[in-house]
């Protein structure tokens, strides 16, 4: 199967995770307001147990493919840690990441999630540009 | 909230298992491939373009469906953000997150994921992410 396939087979379900959470607790899927409301003590049942399935989500893929999903990182430790901080403090102060703006954001056709991908594409596609300007 | 907790911790758990296996599958996991996909000037990789396509197609399908119903399976209501205005919070805080994404080529969701796979790299990203959101939501915005 060529790659955009599985890319995109692997896109639905994502995409029916977020219809999962919508239609049975009626909650946006963004995994950073899942994260900070679970570092805030709110709905901790709830948020540790989507979390948790996150983290099994590798180990079943790892069950059923025979392999563990290739991860290849580049950045060194330090760069980590600061790209670490600034997703964070960045998701947080903008009320969304790639799940919660990009996916069910624009799934419900809101403009602020709009405008907050079209914003986060555009600086880390700036970003990935002037690291390899300057390496 | 009437209803009880426990199913709703339980769609959560079925809700979070579909999208870590998506992820995997996807490519999303892997911080080398994301990077491809926003080296859109070197040797653009436009893979990661059907993930968002496939996924953004059936949430909406999700959505055309909470739609038509007066609350949600396991809940008396929503939890929907309703907000349409586009303040510099919203436009300031994206960037800061891209900015990020595109250092490490991790984004929230495939970071904590890919914690299963246990490598040191992971663990510092999210150490510092989660430290990232505690610093907004303890020092720059109080909890609201």
């Amino acid at each position: 199967m060529s790659v955009y396939l599985i890319s995109l087979a692997g896109g639905m379900l994502i995409g029916l995770s977020a219809a999962i959470l919508m239609l049975a607790n009626g909650r946006v899927a963004g995994i950073s307001g899942i994260a900070g409301r679970l570092l805030q003590g709110r709905q901790p049942g709830v948020g540790a147990a989507f979390v948790a399935g996150l983290m099994l989500g590798p180990i079943a893929y790892r069950l059923i493919a025979g392999a563990w999903p290739a991860v290849t990182i580049q950045a060194s430790t330090p760069l980590l840690i600061i790209a670490g901080l600034l997703v964070g403090f960045g998701s947080r102060m903008g009320s969304g990441c790639t799940s919660g703006h990009g996916v069910v954001g624009l799934a419900r056709l809101s403009p602020r999630s709009l405008a907050a991908v079209a914003t986060f594409i555009t600086a880390a596609v700036l970003t990935v540009f002037l690291m390899g300007a300057i390496s | 909230m009437t209803k009880p907790a426990g199913p709703r911790m339980i769609a959560a758990l079925v809700s979070g298992l579909v999208f870590g296996l998506g992820l995997s599958l996807s490519g999303m996991l892997d911080p080398g491939r994301v990077r491809g996909f926003l080296d859109i000037t070197g040797a653009w990789d436009p893979s990661l373009a059907f993930v968002l396509g496939g996924a953004v197609a059936v949430a909406a399908l999700g959505t055309l469906l909470a739609r038509r119903m007066a609350a949600p399976l396991l809940d008396d209501r929503f939890h929907l953000p309703e907000g349409r205005l586009i303040d510099r919070r919203l436009v300031v805080g994206s960037a800061i997150f891209g900015i990020g994404w595109g250092i490490g080529g991790l984004c929230p969701g495939p970071a904590l994921a890919s914690l299963s796979l246990g490598l040191p790299a992971t663990v510092w990203f999210v150490v510092a992410m989660l430290a990232g959101m505690i610093v907004h939501d303890r020092f720059v915005v109080p909890r609201t």
